[in-house]
């Protein structure tokens, strides 16, 4: 079973949304959370910056930017998706069609959502984004971010590369390790007896 | 020890002993999980409670957040059909969910505990392996009752000395942020540790770890102690009898090794610290509450509408509120109260305190806390996140001044264009009787 469309190669417009500790609040606010699912949330990412009161489009925010609507590449500050552990940042920016954010640093549930759902969380020095230009490609594979006449390397570990690249899902991957969980268990009862709990209603 | 396979290098499989869900982002997991027909691997290490939409006022029924009805309801139906315990709107027991999870004795030294919120790290104050994870992640665990993770690289914060009268966990944690930035613990699993932490109670230590994660650590934690074990002693679902024995003994050998080597060190001296209070849009962007606003960061200047060069101390303010998981518990509640009593919060300031769980609430009643608050002014509420942060419906008026006793500052976290100070309770308490942020010192002077 596949996760969301694995993500060998990204290439296309990096829209520059260049701000530390943009936090997940920002990328969805709570108030934009309407329902009970990991969908109808595009409309809603950003939306503190992308609309002045009456939702109207601010024409200063990037995304407003015909040249980078729909950008499948973000360019980000340090401590990109800080805050609230809510997903519905990374089910937004997906929906939106960002498959991608370069950014000096992530925050770790963040990076974590990312991977699980189909966007590469690149890690690269400020100075390398700020030369990035208006193209980019990401090569996952090759682990590369090329733009213009500038290439660079990036680390990702290897899990989470290879999660992207298939698109695998993480769970159907576990469950082939159904023995040693119960073997863990078994030891585990003997050890460590107080976790185990009994079913209350 | 909680290693099931190695996957890699730095990569587990690691065994989660507790997995708690909130309705916010459990229910999507919950709901995601029934779609594909995955069920839950054991529901009776599975609990859930809904905090973060409910209604706070008396005679609540459920949300007034439009559309949050559909949370209550998902996480409702998918518990049920589960078996996942459930701590639901007018449960006695119901509360935040890092409040009410260690009063019942659901997280317990060095288990792995996990939730679909960031503030998960809270609970490293039992000395448990506690963080938040996503809400795909909480499917994981719920569908193995494993993790597949990478290893966190590890940190020290030791804190020395002995804190000043008047100055708290909470300003602690704001001094950290202040000096070593909101990403500064990245990547790290930090214990707090030295004579300023072991000499804090239970409660103390949990507003210390849940400000873990605005640090952008993956969990903080405090090596348990008698005092942890004293906590847990005849908690809901914490072990009895001989079991407990064997429990206790175990969590005796948890400490980290004397000569431990860790990745990071920082040292604090907690005896140099002051009442703390944030003047931006970033938890690192606090300074005591005497000193300048620096000028530094125009966007965060012009969001909160703070001045360069001037001391915040002073600056009116529209709404206080005491609550959230960082400072909602009775010790809390007593601190602020002692400050209020017999004194009246400011003309024009609206001023709420919304107990951290029913039980909390219960408490603070027995002791009389509650009159003091509605005396001095005060709303006094049942449980839940509230204020903490906005998900829609009723709330604080854009551009709104609040002084807070949570977590989070960001631009529009309580609300579109509301300006969040965040601060201890005792200097949000100060600042409701003043009308202006203040100096807690003074007033108990
Ligand atoms: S009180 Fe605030 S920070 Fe804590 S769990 Fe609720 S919303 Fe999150």
């Amino acid at each position: 079973m596949t996760a969301f469309p694995p993500v060998p190669l990204v290439e296309g417009v990096a829209a520059p949304l260049i701000r530390d500790n943009v936090d997940t609040d920002a990328i969805i606010p709570s108030r934009e959370i309407k329902g009970v699912g990991k969908t109808g949330l595009a409309s809603g990412l950003f939306a503190g910056w992308r609309y002045t009161e009456g939702r109207k489009p601010d024409p200063d925010f990037v995304l407003n930017d015909p040249h980078y609507a729909h950008a499948p590449i973000l360019l980000g500050g340090a401590n990109f998706g800080c805050g609230s552990s809510r997903e519905h940042a990374v089910w937004a920016l997906h929906e939106y069609g960002v498959r991608a954010v370069i950014a000096p640093s992530f925050a770790p549930i963040f990076a974590g959502n990312c991977v699980r759902n189909g966007i590469i969380p690149v890690v690269l020095d400020a100075a390398t984004i700020a030369w990035l230009g208006h193209k980019v490609t990401i090569d996952l594979l090759a682990q590369t971010v090329e733009s213009g006449d500038v290439t660079a390397h990036f680390v990702i570990d290897p899990e989470a590369k290879a999660m992207l690249a298939e698109g695998l899902d993480a769970i159907a991957l576990t469950m082939k390790q159904a023995d040693a969980i119960a073997a863990f268990h078994a030891r585990d009862r003997v050890a460590r007896p107080w976790i185990y709990l009994e079913r209350t209603s | 020890m909680h290693v099931v396979a190695r996957l890699g290098p730095r990569d587990d499989l690691i065994a989660i002993d507790r997995v708690f869900l909130h309705e916010r982002t459990g229910s999507v997991a919950l709901k995601s999980l029934a779609a594909v027909g995955r069920p839950v691997a054991d529901p009776a290490r599975a609990f859930a409670v809904t905090d973060h939409i409910v209604d706070t006022r008396f005679g609540r029924t459920g949300t007034l957040v439009p559309g949050g009805g559909a949370f209550l309801a998902a996480t409702r139906e998918e518990c049920a059909k589960a078996g996942i315990r459930l701590f639901d709107v007018n449960d006695p027991d119901q509360g935040i969910v890092h409040v009410i999870s260690p009063e019942l004795g659901v997280v317990l030294p060095g288990a792995t505990l996990v939730c679909p919120d960031s503030h998960t790290c809270t609970q490293g104050a039992f000395g448990a392996l506690a963080w938040g994870i996503g809400s795909t992640e909480a499917e994981h665990a719920l569908a193995t009752g494993t993790l597949r993770m990478t290893r966190p690289k590890t940190m020290r914060v030791t804190f020395t000395g002995a804190l000043q009268p008047g100055v708290t966990p909470k300003d602690m944690m704001l001094a950290l942020l202040s000096a070593h930035g909101a990403g500064g613990g990245k990547g790290h699993a930090v214990e707090f540790a030295g004579d300023a932490v072991a000499a804090l109670d239970i409660e103390g230590r949990l507003t210390l770890c849940n400000m873990a994660t605005e640090f952008a650590a993956m969990t903080g934690f405090v090596a348990p102690d008698a005092k942890v074990f004293d906590y847990l002693m005849g908690r809901r679902y914490a072990p009895t009898g001989e079991e407990w024995d064997a429990a206790v003994a175990a969590w005796r050998d948890l400490r980290s090794d004397q000569g431990a080597v860790f990745d990071r060190e920082i040292v604090i001296d907690a005896g140099a610290i002051a009442p703390m209070v944030s003047w931006g849009t970033s938890p690192e962007d606090s300074l005591p509450v005497d000193a300048a606003v620096p000028d530094a960061k125009p966007a965060a200047l012009a969001y909160m509408g703070v001045t360069p060069g001037r001391r915040l101390a002073g600056t009116r303010i529209d709404a206080a509120f005491i609550g959230s998981c960082t400072n909602s518990r009775v010790g809390d509640l007593r601190r602020a109260a002692a400050l209020v009593k017999g004194r009246h919060v400011a003309p024009g300031v609206t001023a709420i305190v919304v107990p951290g769980s029913m039980a909390v609430k219960r408490a603070a009643e027995a002791e009389g806390l509650d009159r003091i608050f509605i005396d001095a002014g005060f709303e006094w509420r049942m449980s839940g996140c509230a204020l903490c942060f906005y998900a829609g419906g009723p709330g604080l008026a854009p551009g709104a001044r609040v002084i807070s006793s949570t977590n989070r500052n960001f631009e529009g976290r309580q609300g579109p264009g509301v300006r969040t100070h965040l601060a201890s309770p005792e200097t949000v308490a100060a600042s409701a009787i003043a009308g202006t942020i203040a100096d807690p010192r003074e007033l108990a002077a």
